[in-house]
């Protein structure tokens, strides 16, 4: 909760600045994905998170909640953004496995938590205003990830409990079809974004793709799809690739809300489908 | 031989040599429809009324417009988004480096007026898929207005 108290305040104080703050049009910061960048709710975008211009800085906190068969996940953040070019970020992950962790002998309710850092650079184009020109925004970002049930991700079969994603993300917003197009490579070596640790017995590394489309209904309400494709490389539970279905709104530039249906697919037991939920406040 | 001239010309004088400034009302014949939908000239001329008045009660917004001839502006930029949207019009004003040369522009001022010309025409009941397909003409423009 002091994290929160602290957005809070960065909130009031840029509110207070007025003209040096929130620059940016409403929505094209993105939301924040799983694991803290900037983009849609799984898979980050090119675009740098909050709302500050070329001149500002920019920030956000958020929770998600993603609801499925057999588990919750909980994540929160904080997301900072500099003159639209660099963008810092720390999210915090909580797997619940509920039931499955005691038919495990994990014991019920028995929770994988994971620490991400994430560092995220523009290196060229604008997606939103260069409506002239063919090619994208174009980002580098790192996600270093810590799990911190160490004992166990190795019990289960991966070879290291902490590990470092590199992605490289293409963004265009084709305004005069009121369309966002992502697309993204990562290099990872995560099961199941980390949360089952990282590498295993028939793989430790891999190159995967991801991408959104996002259709915008007005300038603060956006319906979108995105899917992630993800390594398979523990023996004793296959890994399917995540999609999901969203809603994002921004009733203010200060706060957007996101819902959408998610299939995670097989995680440990078949078919996790469910409700995923985010709420982003900042400037 | 003239245009031959006129290169040499081009070439001999560095202040031109430099890329030229772009068109600021390239016309787009192909939105007619949209420009239909804004009302053609008469739409087009109440929106800046409105436009102007959103402008004005914006903190942000209002230094810029204030000292102006608001009615020259709102004029001008009816002109200007008549004829990139394929209307029988004429675009009288300046190029966008020179309208706004008595001006600190920077990124945030530029969107901020973006979301203002949204607003007015959210107002006016002109469709997402209308403004954004407009926009999409106006957005390249943040090149030669930004000059700060």
């Amino acid at each position: 909760m002091t994290r929160l108290g602290l957005a809070l305040a960065l909130l009031v104080s840029g509110s207070a600045f007025g003209q040096g703050f929130g620059g940016k049009l409403i929505l094209t910061g993105g939301v924040s994905q799983l694991e803290g960048a900037a983009g849609g709710g799984l898979t980050p975008w090119a675009v740098i998170g909050g709302y500050g211009s070329r001149d500002q800085i920019g920030a956000n906190a958020w929770y998600s909640r993603v609801d499925v068969d057999d588990y919750t996940l909980d994540a929160f953040g904080l997301m900072a953004g500099f003159y639209d070019r660099l963008e810092l970020s720390y999210a915090r992950q909580e797997f619940d496995t509920r039931a499955i962790g005691a038919a495990l002998g994990l014991g019920r309710g028995f929770t994988f938590e994971q620490d991400v850092y994430g560092a995220k650079l523009k290196l060229l184009g604008d997606a939103v205003l260069d409506q002239d020109r063919w090619y994208p925004q174009l980002s580098l970002g790192v996600q270093h990830k810590r799990n911190r049930q160490g004992a166990v991700v190795r019990a289960v079969g991966a070879e290291d409990d902490s590990g470092t994603d590199v992605y490289l993300s293409a963004t265009k917003l084709y305004l005069a079809q009121s369309l966002l197009v992502n697309g993204t490579l990562r290099y990872t070596e995560a099961n199941q974004i980390g949360i089952l640790g990282f590498g295993g017995d028939q793989g430790s590394g891999s190159l995967e793709v991801e991408g959104s489309l996002a259709y915008l209904l007005t300038r603060k309400l956006a319906l979108g799809a995105e899917f992630r494709t993800k390594p398979d490389q523990l023996s004793i539970a296959d890994e399917d690739l995540w999609w999901d279905v969203f809603l994002a709104w921004a009733p203010t530039r200060h706060v957007s809300l996101t819902l959408a249906y998610v299939d995670l697919g097989n995680v440990v037991v078949a078919d996790q489908r469910g409700a995923y939920l985010s709420v982003q406040v900042g400037f | 031989m003239r245009i031959l001239l006129f290169t040499l010309l081009l070439a001999a004088t560095p202040a031109l040599s430099q890329a030229p400034v772009p068109n600021p009302a390239p016309a787009h014949p192909e939105l007619r429809a949209v420009l239909d939908e804004f009302g053609g000239m008469p739409g087009l001329r109440a929106l800046m009324d409105d436009f102007m008045v959103i402008l004005l009660d914006d903190p942000r917004m209002r230094p810029f417009f204030e000292n102006v001839d608001q009615q020259r502006v709102k004029d001008k930029l009816a002109e200007q988004f008549c004829v990139i949207l394929g209307g029988d019009c004429v675009y009288t004003g300046l190029d966008m480096v020179e309208s706004h040369k008595g001006h600190e522009i920077r990124h945030a001022d530029f969107n901020i007026l973006v979301e203002d010309l949204q607003i007015a025409m959210e107002r006016r009941g002109i469709s997402t898929r209308a403004q954004n397909q407009l926009l999409a003409k106006l957005a390249p423009m943040y090149r030669e207005v930004i000059n700060k």
